[in-house]
């Protein structure tokens, strides 16, 4: 049976779209297991009338007036993109 | 007088500047030339541009020739953490991925500091993305601790609180996740503010951990924090979490506020793990407080001591990973050219544009979101969040502010947590309950340990109550002369 500790690094590197070697692989898995293990410390803490905090200050419903305003000139937006052609992004061949 | 002029507070500055006893451009170049004799040493820049921040001095002089109204902080440099964005210039988070981002715009408070009149300088180092506490995970170079050069300046805000230590810059900007301005100002023996929550625009800031990130001042003295706190703080529409308080001007409060402060002492603080030095250092902090009138009360934050690591590290991961998704190769950043299609673009890209910690986070930030697992962490940790909240909460219903350590040791040799993540994140154990909570912090100089090296005191305040915050900083300031002594580099 897996441990609580235990990570699937394979499987979340592919959910995260990140590539790792071997060695990575293994001393990643070693230290999140740790990590997870302190972590596991949560589980004694009783949550169960307790709602979940996402900011500590919530600003709810906030809206913009819509008036049109001037954004980044294409030039500038395409500034640091990797490479580009008729004020486009060239990325790799998508569909064939 | 360039040598002269490096270690004053920014507020003598600014007087000196507005009584014409100093050019805008005579202070830049000073620091200039400061910062070419020490930063090869202190290494707290990623870069510099001179003609650009000689331009903006020569500008500063000219308002004030022509009697032109003039900003608080006219002609005075602040140095911006290599991951708040000054238009023109790179902004890197000391990354591989970023390493030739040039940014667009300015954030909010490089436009706030911009009609200030003070001039950004320089782009200071980091750990990457802001995650660390030593600045050893930049990509590019760790960053010294100008009191020992062999002893990390802490972080992640490491560059800008080296580079106030060590006389390259009166005044800088810091972000705090987790303690990244409290912890390394406490490093350097400078003061480093974390406002509350929504107080200062976020705009224009690289994510980290979008619930917890605050930008904040670092300067030499409180009152210098006040200063530029007043500089950047209040609503910014282009930031949804921004709150609309009114933002008083700081240094100005300080006269106004007095004290006696009833102000409490959290014991789980205190505990095991705290180098002895420092708790005595803090201890008579605390002493000199009860002296000066101030009534001192014994609180507790058990969920806050036991649990506010374990909570932060799936919270903040959590929404690391989900920031991070952006950089994917395709629009800007590190883009691979190994890979063999659009998916594997990805993949590679950010396998070669981020370093070790960064990949780590977003690993444990990916594993606590995923399916099956998210209950069990993510959801958990909120509703613990909520918990130490509360905690705080009902401490100040009986002080004012909480007084505690900032780190439980010094500043620690350079190499000595790297290779122990769970280490080096105990290390941030009395600052990140703060962010969880989104309260505003302090730190301040407190005394040196036997070795030299300076010790913090971190003051914590009640929401948006940064005023009374600074106001109790000084008063311990104004009373000690901790911040008058600098490294020899």
């Amino acid at each position: 049976m897996s441990q609580p500790s235990d990570i699937n690094i394979d499987y979340v590197a592919n959910l995260a779209r990140l590539a790792l070697n071997p060695q990575e692989k293994e001393v990643f898995s070693r230290q999140l297991g740790d990590v997870l293990k302190y972590i596991e410390k949560l589980r004694e803490v009783d949550v169960s009338q307790v709602e979940p905090t996402a900011h500590a200050f919530p600003v709810c419903n906030v809206w913009a007036d819509d008036v049109p305003q001037a954004g980044l000139p294409v030039s500038e937006a395409l500034r640091n993109a990797p490479e580009q052609r008729d004020d486009m992004i060239v990325v790799p061949v998508v569909v064939e | 007088m360039p040598s002269e002029l490096i270690h004053k507070p920014a507020p003598e500055l600014a007087a000196m500047l507005e009584a014409g006893q100093i050019s805008a451009v005579e202070l830049v170049r000073a620091f200039i030339e400061r910062t070419r004799a020490v930063d090869g040493r202190v290494r707290a820049f990623n870069s510099f541009d001179e003609a650009d921040a000689v331009a903006q001095a020569q500008a500063s002089d000219a308002r004030r020739a022509a009697g032109q109204e003039r900003g608080p902080l006219d002609g005075i440099p602040v140095g911006c953490k290599d991951v708040i964005a000054v238009a023109g210039q790179p902004l890197t988070a000391s990354s591989r991925m970023l390493k030739n981002f040039v940014s667009p715009y300015d954030a909010t408070v490089t436009s706030r500091l911009k009609a200030a009149g003070a001039i950004p300088w320089g782009r200071l180092n980091l750990d990457e993305f802001a995650m660390g506490s030593s600045t050893e995970n930049s990509a590019f170079h760790p960053t010294a601790n100008p009191w020992d050069l062999a002893r990390v300046p802490g972080g992640s805000s490491g560059g800008s609180a080296a580079a106030i230590a060590a006389g390259e810059a009166p005044l800088a900007l810091g972000s705090d996740t987790g303690g990244s301005i409290r912890q390394p100002a406490g490093l350097c023996g400078i003061v480093g503010l974390k406002p509350t929550y929504g107080l200062v625009s976020r705009f224009g800031l690289i994510a980290f951990a979008s619930s917890l990130d605050q930008i904040g001042p670092m300067a030499q003295t409180v009152e210098g924090a006040a200063m530029l706190l007043s500089a950047i703080a209040g609503y910014d529409p282009r930031d949804s979490t921004s709150c609309r308080t009114p933002v008083p001007d700081y240094r100005a409060e300080l006269a106004q506020r007095r004290g006696p402060w009833r102000l409490g002492v959290p014991k789980e603080y205190f505990g095991a793990g705290l180098d002895a030095e420092v708790g005595e250092a803090v201890r008579k902090a605390i002493e000199f407080y009860q002296a000066a009138g101030c009534q001192i009360v014994d609180v507790s934050l058990p969920l806050a001591a036991e649990y506010a690591i374990a909570t932060y590290y799936i919270i903040a991961t959590a929404e690391a990973s989900s920031n991070l998704a952006r950089y994917d190769g395709i629009r800007y950043g590190h883009r691979s050219q190994e890979a063999a299609d659009a998916v594997d673009l990805y993949f590679k890209s950010r396998a070669e544009g981020f370093g070790p910690e960064v990949k780590r986070r977003i690993i444990l930030g990916t594993h606590v979101l995923s399916s099956g697992y998210y209950d069990a962490y993510y959801l958990r940790a909120q509703k613990v969040r909520t918990l130490i909240r509360r905690e705080f909460l009902q401490a100040f219903e009986s002080v004012d502010a909480l007084l505690a350590p900032v780190s439980p040791t010094a500043a620690f040799r350079q190499g000595e947590k790297s290779s122990d993540p769970l280490a080096m994140y105990l290390s941030d154990i009395y600052t990140i309950s703060l962010n969880l909570a989104g309260l505003p912090g302090i730190s301040i100089p407190c005394g040196f340990t036997s070795a030299g090296l300076p010790v913090g005191l971190q003051i914590v305040g009640q929401p948006f109550r940064e005023a009374d915050l600074l106001a109790i900083a000084r008063a311990y300031e104004a009373n000690h002369s901790w911040s008058a002594r600098h490294p020899s580099l």
